[in-house]
């Protein structure tokens, strides 16, 4: 792999993308890397899109901001904002994780402009990278108990990854760090949902 | 044990910057921590609270950044360490005290942080707060990673003590905000005992000879700077260009200079004690280049200070060529990035860096076809019921009446999601101390109605002195309280109105309706939810004259998803939902906007979406064929 190795995770306020990166950072730390974290990157609470960017390496401790069209994944919570991030950080060797579930803008709910089709999301990723994952999470996030199991489920997709250096097994571990007891196991399950997926994805 | 109050140190651990800082403050022996909250500096002192279970230190939330400072100050007048926190906005609040403070001087080290926002990414301005540092002529330190904002917090308590003085750290978004494996060190016994020598006042008289001594101090910073080790110069002895950064540019600098293969070519000269500049450490440098790009965030305060170093040298040093802000190569507003560090020196080396291919055929295949996302409140936010009140009464009224903002998440209102109705926002209080203003113009013709809102942190942080002087002045104002019981924008830190503090201790909780009924000023209290009731009695009070308050109390709806949930299972009846022929023109998506609730395109009728309702029922009302059901849960 790559050195250092730069994963986006990108989403809407809400999703967890800041837990979902904080945790991958604990594994990976424990797994020895010098691990960067650029936390939150816009209003996280308010309806607004938020980035982490996580870059994991052996040598160096890193910026918190991946130089451009330089992210070996791409993990979007959400579709829009996958494709947002795409010009920007996107490559020829580019790996998505994406979750197929939109969330509408308010500008889109009120017919000021339109969400593109999902597939032709899809699509574009798919013209633009080397793979793309293409994951019904959050209706798999719901049946695990609710929306808020969705960053778990790509945690666990990402991880699961050919190749990626942190585990499925290497996330559990630290969930009981960062969950109360009663959330750890809900949670561990959403991880190994999310490596199924990746698993029994197909192109 | 909090890995924060780990006691023995020498372990690498994941920080984020900001916990960076407060562990740094903790290896320094601080004893007390005092702040206000605001993005991206609120973990500072949150961290801070969590090691306060553990350790003897005193933490608290303030009302207001002047009177953190104040209070942390007293703890240095008696010889204990101190660590006050704010964003960069709070510099402005505590800047007249910090200005006579640094005449009289201290005694325990006492530490300013600044976490500055550059491109505002959760402010309502851009600021570089480092301007504070050469008016209150104090030291100032600029970390760029974690580790150092650690090592540079620690090390500013023995500096402040060596001059007698405050010393501020200027952290970025950026570092506050980043979390990398840190190194921390043991904590020191926490063991002194405040007193205060009455023999060794604290004031600024003689004036000039108190400035002169503080200018004294000043150069004894500078002396101690010269050796500094968090000034590094990375590169070759004679760079063909020389690079002279601070905070994140610096190390998006050092990115950048790998990545163009130019480690032979450029040298880097990392600057942490940023002011005083360290002149004889700069003039080395600068004698060894004759191009030097300055890498910083916002203002142009390195490179103006190196600047007129260079211009007092003239004879010796000759002219140099400088790249920075002056000359347009490094924008002084927005934040720096390593795209716009490899830019520049792609353009300075002549070397064409951009993956523009991809770029541009990617940019070709997607067009205008990703819809920007427009901020918003929640969803069940109580702002969109108390903004959509407020919009209907000021419409009955039909005055062009207009919202005087305020600082808080409902801020927004200046946006589609608050109906635009808020038209003017500023410092924190400020919109009461404008609606004061606005209050006495109808004597000369002025005849809009003008609606004031504020937040419960926000009227106590200085909201209060407005509406005194409205009452005293008898000023025709009309106060809308958004009490949601938080400080919600800033991640729910506790405030005098809600019964416990930053400790956690149960204190008695100031009733914001009592405090302005012993003004004087009439109150009443309504349901945001309840917008029809509201907007009526907004309507009613509109028409009155004097100062008048209404509550409008709800808790904050992340609060609320927290503490139980909400009590309706929400659906759009299809049937009864007339979809673009509605009369309403489609008034519950196009201008209600919850995000809860979504256009289902394929049928061309509302839905609700059950991934984002969380089931507050304000909606229900807003359909005139009442198509938006509400049912128990
Ligand atoms: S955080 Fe609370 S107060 Fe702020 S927009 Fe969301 S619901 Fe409203
Ligand atoms: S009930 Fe209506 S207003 Fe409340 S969250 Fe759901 S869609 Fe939004």
């Amino acid at each position: 792999m790559m050195d250092p190795i730069n994963i986006v995770i990108t989403g809407v306020g809400g999703q967890g993308n800041v837990l979902a990166s904080q945790i991958l950072g604990r594994a990976a730390l424990q797994q020895g890397f010098k691990t960067t974290i650029g936390e939150t990157f816009g209003l996280s609470q308010r309806g607004g899109g938020v980035m982490s960017h996580i870059r994991l390496s052996e040598k160096n401790n890193y910026g918190p901001l991946i130089p451009p069209n330089m992210a070996h994944i791409i993990v979007g919570l959400e579709p829009l904002e996958a494709l947002r991030v795409l010009p920007e950080y996107g490559n020829e060797d580019t790996l998505f994780v994406v979750n197929a579930r939109p969330i509408y803008p308010l500008n889109v709910i009120a017919g000021d402009v339109k969400y593109p089709d999902p597939k032709w999301i899809r699509q574009i990723l798919i013209e633009s990278g080397k793979r793309v994952f293409w994951l019904e999470a959050t209706q798999l996030a719901l049946e695990l108990g609710g929306p808020i199991m969705l960053n778990m489920i790509m945690l666990g997709a990402l991880c699961a990854l050919p190749g990626f250096p942190v585990g499925g097994n290497d996330i559990k571990n630290v969930l009981k760090d960062v969950f109360s007891q009663s959330k750890v196991k809900q949670n561990s399950k959403a991880v190994d949902v999310g490596g199924d997926l990746i698993q029994t994805h197909e192109d | 044990m909090g890995i924060i109050s780990h006691r023995s140190g020498e372990i690498d651990v994941l920080l984020q910057g900001n916990e960076a800082i407060a562990r740094g403050a903790l290896e320094a022996g601080v004893l007390f921590c005092a702040g206000y909250p605001g993005n991206p500096s609120s973990e500072i002192i949150e961290t801070l609270i969590e090691a306060s279970k553990e350790l003897p230190i005193y933490v608290e939330w303030s009302v207001n950044e002047k009177v953190a400072l104040e209070a942390a100050t007293a703890a240095s007048f008696s010889g204990c360490r101190a660590l006050v926190s704010m964003k960069q906005n709070g510099v402005n609040v505590i800047s007249d005290f910090l200005i006579h403070l640094t005449l009289s001087g201290i005694k325990g080290g006492l530490v300013l942080v600044t976490c500055d926002d550059p491109s505002g990414v959760s402010s309502i301005n851009e600021e570089d707060a480092r301007a504070f540092a050469p008016l209150a002529e104090i030291p100032l330190l600029e970390p760029s990673t974690p580790q150092e904002a650690l090592d540079m917090t620690r090390w500013a308590f023995e500096l402040s003590e060596q001059i007698g003085n405050v010393v501020m750290v200027r952290s970025l978004t950026r570092i506050s905000h980043t979390r990398t494996n840190v190194k921390i060190n043991d904590l020191p016994d926490f063991e002194t005992t405040p007193r205060f020598d009455t023999n060794a006042p604290f004031h600024t008289f003689p004036v000039v000879e108190k400035h002169k001594k503080r200018q004294k101090k000043l150069d004894q910073a500078m002396e101690m700077f010269e050796t500094s080790s968090f000034n590094r110069y990375k590169g070759p002895t004679e760079p063909e260009l020389l690079i002279i950064g601070s905070g994140c540019a610096r190390s998006y600098a050092t990115e950048a200079v790998e990545i163009l293969g130019l480690r032979e070519r450029v040298g880097i000269l990392h600057l942490g004690t940023t002011w005083p500049l360290p002149k004889d450490l700069a003039t080395r440098h600068l004698r060894a280049s004759e191009r030097v790009l300055f890498a910083e965030d916002v203002d142009p305060f390195i490179e103006n200070s190196v600047k007129a170093l260079a211009a007092d040298l003239g004879n010796e040093l000759g002219t140099k060529e400088f790249f920075g802000k002056a000359s347009g190569h490094i924008p002084s507003t927005g934040e720096t990035s390593p795209a716009l560090l490899l830019e520049v020196l792609g353009e300075i080396f002549h070397i064409s860096w951009k993956n523009s291919f991809y770029r541009e055929k990617i940019a070709a295949l997607i067009g205008d076809a990703t819809p920007p996302r427009e901020f918003g409140f929640c969803p069940g936010c109580p702002h969109r019921g108390s903004y959509y009140a407020i919009k209907t009464a000021l419409a009955w009224d039909d005055r062009d009446g207009f919202v005087s903002g305020d600082i808080g998440c409902y801020t927004l209102g200046i946006f589609p999601t608050g109906f635009s109705q808020v038209k003017s926002v500023h410092a924190m209080g400020s919109g009461l101390g404008l609606a004061s203003g606005f209050g006495k113009l109808e004597k000369f013709g002025f005849d809009q109605p003008v609606v004031t809102v504020c937040g419960d942190s926000t009227f106590f942080h200085s909201g209060f002195p407005a509406l005194v002087n409205a009452k005293f002045n008898d000023s025709d104002i009309l106060l809308l309280i958004l009490d949601n019981s938080a400080t919600a924008m800033t991640g729910f830190q506790p405030h005098p109105g809600t019964g416990t503090n930053a400790i956690g201790d149960r204190v008695e909780p100031i009733d914001i309706e009592a405090v302005c009924r012993s003004l004087g000023v009439d109150v009443i209290s309504a349901d945001p939810y309840d917008t029809e009731e509201t907007a009526r009695i907004i309507y009613d009070l509109i028409k009155r004259t004097g100062p008048r308050v209404l509550v409008l109390r709800r808790k904050c709806a992340l609060v609320q998803g927290r503490e139980g949930g909400f009590p309706y299972k929400m659906r759009v009846d299809q049937e009864r939902c007339k979809g673009e022929e509605c009369g309403c023109g489609r008034y519950c998506t196009r201008i209600f906007r919850c995000p809860g609730l979504i256009w289902d395109e394929p049928v061309q009728k509302a839905k609700v979406d059950e991934v984002i309702c969380v089931g507050c029922g304000i909606c229900a009302t807003v359909c005139p064929h009442s198509a938006i059901i509400r049912e128990e849960k």
